[in-house]
């Protein structure tokens, strides 16, 4: 154990400086959690202005598209918080702070993700958390073990998966010239179709959304299961219980992308 | 087998780049066939025009950059593959970008810096108060890195890649934009610490007065090519290297020709500013000085040193 | 009252969005992809609600999706703009002293930057909508003239009224909360993420009560063919109203900013 907080030791200075400045900067900091949260509810008001009006939406009604709003939210969320800089890697690219990273003994990925934390999106989760209690509160959810833990792990893989994301989004960035924007269509793309009923998409959203990055596994079909509601017919009931496997591949592909991306800013493989 | 003493070794070292040009793609050679050897202790200053390939080689000794062709290895380790490791072993110091937390105090980066690299508290402690006197970085350290001005962020620079004691030290232009005394003071510590604790110190500079007041031993490179390797008294009698002394007048006077030791340049303002060469392993400035005594009163001087591009300029012209 | 310095402008703020082509590639690529998440929401909505919504049928809201997507980067959102940091920053006292109309100037400049962002945006975007999905279009000569008219009011509208916001900066000493709400407000009341037809009663009374459905909406009603002939009309001349009203209240409060910095001297 005391091992274990050695070697964290560095990463875990980085992070705390880094709260620290966040938090003295107050004005600025309380006004960005504003923004967070005002942005949050928006969201949450557009999907449910749409869920008003027709009552039933691809097998899901009001109650339950909250209730995939929260998961969905509350997970891209807390990603965000400790991940959501990585996509800002040509930052770290024009200032020369990825070249100082090559010159610590410790891995690139794993300096490049402790070495920021946006503290602002706590204000974001706390949307996320408030439409995730509605949901499960409007909802009749069978409580019990199994509801818990299919809850409990769903959030917690679609952290990892949304992690992904933005991993991902840092190491394609080492091939794309300002390709922020390019990425941003499925890494926020990707937020927004991760509070969406899945079973209303076309083939290629499937494909896209569905199994290459895998949102749909991050609240709708967790959510699906739990609530015992009819899904999309290509996905049998179950499959809300494999989040995690969708966060494993998530992240195999966002490994990939980064290794992918270092090499060609090398200029090597061997 | 490189034996530990020895620092750097590169073999037929080259990198190309593949570069955009409208629609064509186009190779560029940063550095071309790099082969030489650095041994302990060894302070080496690595000169040359800018676009000349020093920042590519420093990447590749360092393993920011995979080399195109040949070997390279620090440390006795190979770069890349050993980047962690090496990176225990090397310090850098860049002159245009930062290793510093920009918003952080300057205790708070070496306590990092010390937890980023493992030192013991005892280590930590005792090597950042020795950095901390001999770079003089008290009355600063409580300032967050962006408040400080450049003399005193490279003091903290050289202190924050010292910390771990590397065997060897890289710096990329870390007097630039200086003035004469920081210059001064920061070469003072880089030769002492050589002394002290016997690192191998690498030096890319535009400057000539750092390689003159720090390095023994001088590479000089032209377009990716080695095309000097030796002593800076070596490289003055190759070149002819000649300083200029740039003297004010009194009233104008006529060409100052024919003064001992000296060749004149040429005169502007009618006579009023004159400019002499001389060479330095002949004669000083003070004495061309003296002997314009009797001849015009000079109200004010200033002595030029030859800079990297025309030294450069006249290696080439010597070798052909 | 010349027009030159406006002309020019107006080209300025044309020519520096040139530089960003790539990005504008990466952008186009955003568009398509929320384009096709929205068009799959609603257009299930649609069919729940029997083939028509709030006047909306499958096609009609295809227009709406990507025309709305196409303009995103035209219609100023972020309530930010380079006049409103001169104001704060007491610079602009420097631009009173031209023989330009600051207010103007501004207004100008951002619509330039505004019609340039249609180009690598909202035509790419339709057309790939056009291609993909399909979407309709307006019925009459009639329809197109109004909506081609509409879409330049709208993006005249949106120049004037974010110019409000970088006004408060001459009586404000922290605008940034005011861009903040103008952001969040700004997009939704416009019916950025829904069609305002859809919104409750209420909101929707508060929508039309306000300049933002003129910039966006109201031209993509008539462009879609929702709204005709003189309902069609009726919604330019409402684009018209807001148009003049920003205006003035631009003018007054630029010529009272000046004067309120004149008197704080500097």
């Amino acid at each position: 154990m005391a091992d274990l907080r050695a070697r964290t030791a560095p990463y875990r200075a980085v992070l705390a400086s880094r709260v620290r400045a966040q938090r003295s900067y107050r004005a600025n900091f309380l006004l960005d959690l504003t923004s967070s949260l005002l942005v949050g509810l928006v969201e949450l008001a557009e999907v449910w202005v749409v869920f008003r009006s027709v009552h039933s939406l691809g097998g899901l009604d009001l109650a339950a598209v909250v209730l995939v709003f929260g998961v969905a939210d509350l997970a891209f969320s807390l990603a965000d918080l400790g991940f959501g800089h990585c996509d800002t890697l040509p930052t770290y690219l024009r200032a020369g702070t990825l070249d100082v990273f090559y010159l610590r003994p410790q891995p690139l990925l794993l300096q490049l993700v402790t070495s920021d934390i946006s503290l602002r999106r706590l204000a974001r989760a706390a949307v996320g958390i408030a439409a995730l209690v509605a949901g499960l509160a409007l909802n009749d959810v069978p409580w019990g073990a199994r509801a818990v833990g299919l809850l409990a792990l769903a959030l917690v893989s679609g952290v990892a998966t949304f992690a992904a994301m933005f991993v991902w989004a840092g190491g394609a960035q080492f091939f794309l010239v300002d390709g922020a924007e390019a990425t941003n269509a499925f890494v926020y793309g990707g937020r927004y179709s991760a509070t969406q009923p899945a079973s209303v998409w076309t083939r290629p959203l499937v494909v896209v959304f569905g199994f290459v990055f895998p949102m749909a596994f991050t609240a709708y079909l967790p959510v699906v299961t739990l609530l015992g509601l009819p899904g999309p017919a290509w996905m049998p009931a179950w499959l809300g219980w494999c989040a995690p496997l969708a966060a494993l591949w998530a992240w195999a592909l966002a490994l990939v992308t980064w290794r992918a991306g270092v090499r060609h800013y090398q200029g090597g493989g061997g | 087998m490189s034996t530990p003493r020895t620092i750097v070794e590169t073999e037929g070292l080259g990198r190309d780049f593949k570069v955009r040009d409208g629609v064509r793609r186009r190779t560029v050679v940063a550095v071309v066939d790099l082969s030489l050897r650095i041994t302990a202790g060894e302070s080496v200053g690595y000169i040359g025009a800018n676009g000349a390939g020093k920042s590519t080689t420093i990447k590749m000794l360092t393993g920011i950059l995979v080399p195109t062709r040949g070997t390279v290895s620090t440390c006795g380790l190979r770069p890349v593959p050993d980047r962690k490791r090496l990176a225990r072993e090397v310090g850098v110091v860049f002159g245009q970008r930062t290793q510093l937390w920009w918003d952080l105090p300057v205790r708070e980066s070496l306590r990092i810096l010390a937890a980023i690299h493992s030192l013991g508290s005892v280590a930590e402690r005792e090597r950042t108060d020795e950095l901390v006197e001999r770079l003089e970085l008290a009355d600063f350290l409580a300032t967050p890195v962006r408040q400080l001005s450049l003399g005193q962020r490279m003091r903290a620079e050289v202190a924050a890649a010292l910390l771990h004691s590397p065997r060897l030290v890289i710096l990329d232009e870390p007097t630039i934009g200086l003035d004469v005394l920081s210059k001064q003071r920061l070469r003072e510590f880089l030769v002492a610490e050589r002394r002290l604790h016997g690192t191998t110190l690498l030096l890319t500079t535009h400057d000539m007065g750092d390689v003159e007041r720090l390095c023994d031993r001088i590479l000089l490179v032209d377009r990716g090519s080695l095309v000097f390797d030796g002593t800076l008294a070596g490289l003055s009698r190759t070149v002819g290297a000649e300083r200029v002394l740039v003297v004010d007048l009194a009233e104008p006077t006529a060409d100052l020709a024919g003064v001992p030791d000296a060749r004149h340049l040429g005169s502007e303002g009618g006579g009023l500013r004159q400019r002499l060469a001389f060479d330095p392993e002949v004669t000083t400035a003070a004495r061309v000085l003296g002997a314009l005594a009797g001849r015009a009163e000079v109200v004010d001087l200033a002595v030029e040193e030859p800079d990297v591009e025309d030294v450069v300029r006249r290696v080439y012209a010597a070798r052909r | 009252m010349t027009v030159r310095p406006y002309l020019r402008l107006f080209v300025a703020g044309f020519r520096r969005q040139s530089t960003y082509r790539l990005a504008a590639l990466g952008g186009l690529l955003a568009n398509t992809t929320f384009g096709l998440l929205k068009v799959a929401l609603l257009f299930a909505a649609v069919r729940t609600s029997g083939g028509e919504l709030a006047g909306y049928d499958v096609a009609t809201m295809s227009s709406y999706i990507w025309i709305s997507q196409g303009l995103l980067g035209s219609i100023n959102l972020t309530g930010r703009t380079e006049i409103a940091e001169r104001i704060r920053s007491g610079d602009v006292a420097v631009d009173f002293l031209r023989p330009v109309d600051v207010h103007l100037a501004s207004v100008t400049t951002e619509v330039g930057r505004s019609t340039f962002a249609l180009l690598p945006r909202a035509v790419p975007s339709v057309a790939i909508g056009a291609v993909l999905v399909g979407m309709a279009l307006p019925g009459s000569a009639w329809g197109y003239l109004l909506g081609a008219v509409g879409l330049v009011l709208g993006l005249l509208v949106s120049a004037t009224t974010v110019y409000l916001v970088g006004a408060a900066g001459f009586w404000l000493v922290e605008t940034r909360g005011v861009a903040l709400l103008y952001m969040v407000v700004s997009g939704f009341l416009a019916g950025m993420f829904v069609p305002i037809g859809l919104f409750p009663g209420w909101l929707h009374a508060v929508a039309t009560a306000s300049p933002f459905p003129s910039m966006m909406m109201y031209p993509v009603d008539i462009l879609s063919g929702r709204v005709e002939g003189l309902a069609a009309l009726g919604l330019t001349g409402l684009q018209l109203g807001w148009l003049t009203a920003t205006v003035a209240v631009g003018q007054v409060a630029t010529r009272a900013g000046r004067r309120r910095l004149e008197v704080q001297g500097g």
